[in-house]
């Protein structure tokens, strides 16, 4: 694998680390070591991830749900990298990763009930559609500014450090976000204090309609670890196996004590930015060609037929499979009523000060109600 | 006099200036070849050339304190904030810099820079996106703050800003973007710190700008119903206020109702209501009242948000309730 490390002077750009060859084999070098059987249910959550985005856009479409913010390329890096880090290692998602906490174990129920910010939604119709969270699961709370995501998992791994506890963090933000304050500051931060974090750049190629040759002049994401004396590695976010080997070793690397790791991941936003974007405005058709050749699913997808695990019969029940358990969810989120009022003026603070008890008493009862002051 | 949206206004504002001087440049997220996130800077990039509409990197801090050093050389940058909710990632260049080059250089650095962008709760954004930044901005010395409800406004006080030496921050509604209204063919220019009168009416003022000026209005049109007089008025510029006109009304009316888009802790909402009942205190016949967000992060689920906003309901009751018509 290609890493390097505190180089001075200007260096070629990191060679792209691969595992799945072009005909379906993997490179037995780097050969992560997963068994058939552990790369089908990997498969599986990558269909359920790709048909779930085709199904939410087309809800979106129907002005059932409000906003949808997807994965449509990029199903490999998220879910390979989430594969990769142990089940006590926490996440500290972008907003593209509803594959990441549907493998930790967000329960699709819990996902669309968020979708459509119904009562049962676990943070009560307050946040927007794909913005979940699953703690029981060790996934964190997801934060629309860009890049906030990042200083935080710092200080979660840092403070686990400090406590003699063996977590790591893995932090998932765009190649646009490495623009953002957040991003130096994390990367310095975590250099300085050996944090045991990993930095995962899904470089998609595009921030909204921004390309990559806009945000940065540097030839690479990975080389702007050197900076901060962090490793950096550049992984084909379309290969699945490359995705969880070089994960790996970055929190094996993390484990031992020696610090973070910046990972870019290539891949492509094979969709719009969200369902509020089209990106036709902004680039042609005929940019995705090359990416779509190289479809991260299509590519595992060749790996498993070839060692005949699996077939199109398996795929089509597999879909048929998704579908139903989406559309059960659906008609029961659906179903569910909207949060009630009283719970707005909830969790602002631990217990409400006595002007938010007088407007929640406004509301429900009307401007008669007894002031408390 | 044409009819123009809102988002247009503001684009023949920018269109007009950048034509009219050469130093002044727009600069921000998507600004150039997406047009503008809300299409406000479309078709700019092709009249000036990337020269002059600038697409930035995500990262407010360094456009903003670009922006900065570029107006301390005597260019009139006008700076694009995607929405102002992303501003706070540049609090430090607009607060500590922007708002204190002048004075600190000894008066030696005049710094000419307008911060424009939309603000406010858009519809079903929730709390991070929702943000009425006008407490925030309003608070510091040495920024002017506009806010403009129409197309006219919109126009005449952007092109004041980026006339003016000092730094302004412009404040666009989210969601008054499409918003038709009059303008003059002729240019005009809107002077600082000079509101408007509205609507007249003789038994309450209601002062309100942004999304809650046109709530304001149509609550006006259904008190109007039942027999009481709302004259509304628009401050426009919420920094400097111009308390004259309001407490003119005042002087007339008797009553005062504040409606604003923010939280109800401070801001230009609380000062409007200070300088009010100092400055007119003999004139007033009932407690000045405020019309508020409730106090909370902004909820994502449609009925909740709609409640936390001011409604048409409740800025009648708060008027009924000056006017002595409702407990
Ligand atoms: C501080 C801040 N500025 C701007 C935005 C608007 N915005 C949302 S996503 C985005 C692009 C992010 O691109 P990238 O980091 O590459 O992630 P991707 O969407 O490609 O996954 C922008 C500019 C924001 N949310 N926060
Ligand atoms: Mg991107």
């Amino acid at each position: 694998m290609s890493s390097h490390q505190g180089a001075a002077g200007v260096q070629e750009p990191l060679e792209v680390f691969r595992v799945l060859r072009d005909d379906g084999t993997l490179d037995p070098e780097h050969d992560p070591g997963l068994t058939t059987e552990e790369v089908v249910e990997i498969y599986r959550g990558l269909v359920l991830t790709r048909t779930l985005d085709q199904r939410l856009t087309a809800l979106q479409r129907q002005g059932r749900i409000g906003f949808h913010v997807g994965s449509l390329g990029e199903e490999a890096a998220i879910l390979g990298s989430t594969y990769a880090m142990r089940d006590t290692d926490w996440i500290f998602p972008c907003y593209r990763e509803f594959g990441s906490a549907l493998m930790r174990g967000l329960s699709l129920q819990k996902f669309l009930d968020n979708m459509f910010g119904n009562a049962n939604d676990t943070v009560k119709g307050r946040q927007m559609p794909d913005h979940y969270t699953c703690r029981e699961k060790r996934w964190g709370s997801i934060s629309s500014p860009v890049g906030t995501q990042i200083t935080q998992a710092v200080g979660f791994a840092w403070a686990a450090k400090i406590d003699g506890k063996d977590i790591a963090t893995l932090t998932y933000f765009g190649d646009g976000a490495t623009s953002s304050p957040e991003f130096h500051s994390g990367m310095n931060f975590a250099g300085v204090f050996k944090v045991p974090t990993v930095f995962f750049c899904r470089n998609n190629g595009w921030a909204i309609s921004v390309p990559t040759e806009r945000q940065t002049a540097s030839a690479t994401f990975a080389q702007k670890a050197d900076a901060y004396g962090v490793v950096g590695v550049r992984v084909d976010g379309n290969d699945l196996f490359a995705v969880i080997a070089a994960t790996r070793q970055a929190v094996e690397r993390a484990a031992r004590g020696e610090g973070p790791t910046l990972i870019e991941a290539l891949t492509y936003r094979m969709g719009g930015h969200s369902t509020s974007d089209d990106p036709l405005r902004y680039r042609g058709d005929e940019q995705l060609e090359p990416w779509a050749a190289r479809d991260p699913i299509e590519r595992v997808r060749h790996h498993l037929t070839r060692l005949g695990a699996w077939d199109d019969e398996r795929e089509a029940a597999c879909i048929a499979d998704v579908d139903a358990r989406f559309k059960q969810a659906v008609a029961v989120a659906e179903q569910t009523p909207p949060p009630p009022l009283e719970s707005m003026f909830e969790d602002v603070y631990e217990s409400p000060p006595w002007h938010l008890v007088e407007q929640r008493e406004q509301l429900i009862q009307g401007p008669r109600a007894p002031k408390s002051h | 006099m044409r009819t123009l949206r809102y988002r247009e206004a503001l684009r023949e504002a920018m269109f007009e200036e950048m034509r009219r001087d050469e130093t002044v440049f727009l600069m921000g997220e998507e600004v150039g070849f997406y047009q503008g996130a809300y299409k406000v800077s479309e078709g700019l990039l092709d009249a000036f050339g990337q020269r002059r509409v600038i697409d930035t990197p995500i990262a407010e801090n360094g456009f903003a304190g670009v922006g900065i050093g570029a107006a301390m050389v005597g260019l009139r940058p006008v700076i694009e904030f995607m929405t102002w909710n992303f501003s706070f990632v540049a609090f430090d260049q607009i607060i500590s810099n922007a708002a204190k080059v002048y004075q600190m250089s000894g008066g030696k650095i005049p710094l000419p820079i307008v911060f424009r962008g939309p603000t406010g709760a858009a519809k079903q954004v929730a709390s991070q996106h929702s943000h009425s930044v006008d407490p925030f901005y309003t608070n510091i010395p040495g920024l002017w703050v506009g806010f403009p409800s129409t197309p006219r406004d919109a126009k005449g006080m952007l092109k004041t800003a980026i006339r003016t030496d000092d730094p302004v921050i412009f404040l666009e509604g989210e969601t008054i973007y499409n918003v038709k209204g009059e303008v003059p063919d002729e240019e005009e220019l809107i002077p600082l710190g000079k509101a408007r009168v509205a609507r007249e009416g003789k038994d309450c003022t209601v002062v309100a700008w942004g999304r809650p000026y046109y709530t304001a209005l149509s609550a006006a049109e259904l008190l109007e119903k039942e027999g009481i007089e709302c004259e509304v008025i628009d401050p426009r510029w919420l920094r400097p206020l111009d308390m004259n006109t309001i407490i003119d009304s005042v002087s007339k009316t008797n009553r005062c109702v504040v409606v604003h888009e923010h939280w109800a802790y401070g801001g230009p909402g609380a000062e409007i209501a200070d300088r009010v009942q100092r400055d007119g205190f003999d004139h007033l016949d009932a407690p000045i009242l405020r019309v508020s967000n409730l106090d909370m992060p902004m909820p994502y689920a449609s009925h909740l948000e709609e409640l936390c906003l001011p409604t048409v309901e409740r800025i009648a009751r708060a008027v009924r309730q000056v006017c002595y018509r409702e407990g």
